[in-house]
């Protein structure tokens, strides 16, 4: 590893991706996920890349699509309401799979919303988002240093899979300044995609086709069981998690990226005050962490989600739990955060008198 | 004996789904002389819209990506700047271009892109059964303009060409036709042109070929050839609207 540097999250995803071998950024403007590509339009002409700054987020997304076609390591970031306009091209990369990978810097909404950190793009990272039967590998970091890892592992996971994986991350996170350190080595020799449309002379006698258009249903229903198929093996091999004091607990919270390191500062309390609160906290929020959530509903005696959002991730908990045990939810929206003592405060209630 | 007529190899031997007398068959095929007169088959990669020309990537022998409707500029934006190596060229009809891909097309334009634009204008809709497109003529009746266009209700033609030729980005912008042989020759000779531009790096070219839609206009293929004619040429003048080699007031 190389030295510590303080970097703000934005800026660290870009430098994270320039050396996981990403050499192609296209995006467009909206808060708070602005200083990305601004460090992508400064840094990539160093190291012989380029940043387009697109039109829309539409076009964005599609030129992702050229060039991850081309197989090029290629991102683009955006912000809620930017990330519902990427979605067409989101369903056409995950459809034509094409290995990408996709920064949500999730704010305040819906509609315009507002600027402020945000949960509320779960349902829409976790489900596809666009029209169709498909699934993004999305991972959600809780600290600079993780989403710098995760940056670098998101790109072999686009690649290992050829499906587009999501960065869910939020303005806190994007906006905060944290110490990190990279991996030495710059990727340099990236995984051959003897797919891509590199050019006859780069294949010759086979042409190859970016598509995920079928007409005839068998045939469709065939590669949508293909891409199933990939999804399950997604699902046995790449599920990421962090439990924090959950074997004696009584109760277990839920909680990813920001709301997590809020949710730790809570426990802490909570510990002090003799109450058993653990954590388990989903790093691919999908696939979920089905199995920690079984596990822990076996003794446990209730689950918490927190999120910042009106309740999403809740039903994911809801379903791994099972109904074997009641499961609550605290949640703030639009831009407010929930404080630990808040969070302190949950506990408590649904503790009550057993403390 | 000298072979005086043969398929382009860039021209998959393959039946297309395009209806009789349609004019996408030669555009086609003019695309794909152009490839091989150049030379260019094994490093060009071909996009293909969303329209009746979907299924493009079946017709042409060389790499192709399918884009979402009227997103090829911008998928091409994306091949180009990854492997500018490549030669980069989109397929695109009325709809996907002058409606639903506007913004693409104008930045794609704007930006200067090093590609290639094929613009396929028959003034109609016509994989999804003839309904009005952005470039229908005023009075002309589609199954969305039932009793004719009217400017007060749905507005005015777009004339592509002329609008793209107002920005510096683009290099070259011709509109060709292919209703008489001889046009056809001119067509074949702008896309060619558009091509060559691409290897030379001289930047963004689009042609725009007018063609017939007989099955929508509900028309023969003679009298569809004929309202090309006189009709849409009267509105889409032929004409090269933008040319960075041009000499003097030409230019």
């Amino acid at each position: 590893m190389g030295e510590k540097i303080l970097m703000k999250g934005n800026e660290a995803i870009g430098e994270a991706a320039i050396r996981a071998g990403c050499h192609l950024f296209f995006g467009y403007p909206i808060t708070p996920q602005n200083e990305l590509p601004e460090y992508m339009a400064r840094r990539l002409p160093e190291v012989g890349g380029t940043m387009v700054q697109a039109e829309s987020e539409i076009a964005a997304i599609n030129m992702v699509y050229g060039a991850a076609g081309a197989g090029a390591r290629v991102m683009t970031s955006s912000s809620s309401p930017g990330i519902s306009l990427k979605q067409e091209g989101i369903s056409y990369i995950a459809g034509a799979e094409l290995p990408c990978v996709i920064i949500n810097m999730v704010r305040g909404g819906p509609g315009l919303g507002g600027i402020q950190p945000a949960q509320g793009d779960y349902w829409q990272a976790t489900r596809g988002g666009g029209h169709g039967d498909y699934r993004l590998l999305v991972l959600a970091p809780a600290t600079i240093q993780e989403m710098v890892d995760t940056v670098q592992d998101a790109f072999d996971l686009a690649d290992k899979y050829r499906n587009p994986v999501m960065i869910l991350s939020d303005g806190m996170l994007g906006q905060m300044m944290e110490p990190v350190m990279f991996r030495n080595e710059t990727v340099t020799e990236l995984p051959e995609k003897d797919w891509a449309t590199t050019g006859l002379r780069n294949h010759p006698g086979r042409r190859n086709v970016v598509n995920s258009l079928y007409l005839q249903p068998d045939k469709l229903e065939e590669h949508n069981e293909h891409l199933q198929r990939k999804y399950a093996e997604m699902e046995a091999n790449e599920v990421r998690y962090e439990e924090v004091d959950v074997e004696d607990a009584d109760l277990v919270v839920a909680a990813y990226g920001t709301t997590a390191r809020i949710v730790r500062s809570a426990m802490e309390a909570a510990r002090q005050e003799g109450l058993r609160v653990g954590l388990i906290r989903p790093i691919t929020l999908w696939p979920f962490p089905v199995e920690p959530f079984a596990r822990a509903a076996e003794r446990a005696k209730a689950f918490l989600s927190v999120e910042m959002s009106a309740g999403q991730m809740v039903e994911d908990v809801r379903l791994a739990v099972n109904g074997k045990k009641p499961v609550y939810f605290y949640g703030r929206t639009g831009g407010m955060v929930p404080t630990p003592e808040d969070v302190f405060a949950k506990f408590k209630e649904i503790l009550g008198g057993e403390a | 004996m000298a072979k005086v007529f043969e398929r382009p190899k860039a021209l998959a031997d393959v039946v297309t789904h395009y209806c009789p007398g349609c004019t996408h068959g030669i555009i086609h095929r003019l695309v794909a002389e152009a490839i091989d007169d150049l030379g260019i088959l094994d490093r060009t990669v071909g996009v293909a819209p969303v329209g009746c020309a979907v299924l493009a990537y079946n017709y042409f022998e060389c790499d192709m990506q399918e884009a979402a409707h009227g997103r090829a500029p911008a998928v091409c934006t994306g091949i180009k700047r990854a492997r500018p190596d490549l030669i980069v060229f989109s397929y695109q009809g009325d709809g996907d271009l002058a409606s639903i891909g506007t913004a693409e097309i104008v930045h794609a334009a704007a930006r200067g892109e090093n590609i290639t634009v094929i613009f396929v204008n028959n003034g109609i809709y016509g994989m999804t059964g003839g309904q009005m497109a952005p470039t229908t003529l005023v009075g002309h009746k589609t199954t969305t303009s039932p009793y004719g266009r009217d400017p007060k209700v749905q507005g005015y033609p777009v004339r592509i060409s002329e609008m793209l030729a107002t920005l510096d980005g683009p290099a070259y912008i011709e509109r060709v036709s292919v209703h008489t042989p001889q046009l056809v020759n001119k067509a074949k000779q702008a896309i060619k042109r558009a091509f060559a531009n691409q290897i030379e790096g001289k930047g963004f070219s689009l042609v725009e070929v007018l063609s017939t839609c007989p099955t929508n206009w509900g028309m023969t293929p003679v009298e569809a050839l004929k309202r090309v004619a006189d009709e849409m040429v009267p509105y889409y003048p032929l004409g090269v609207f933008k040319d960075i080699d041009a000499k003097g007031e030409d230019k």
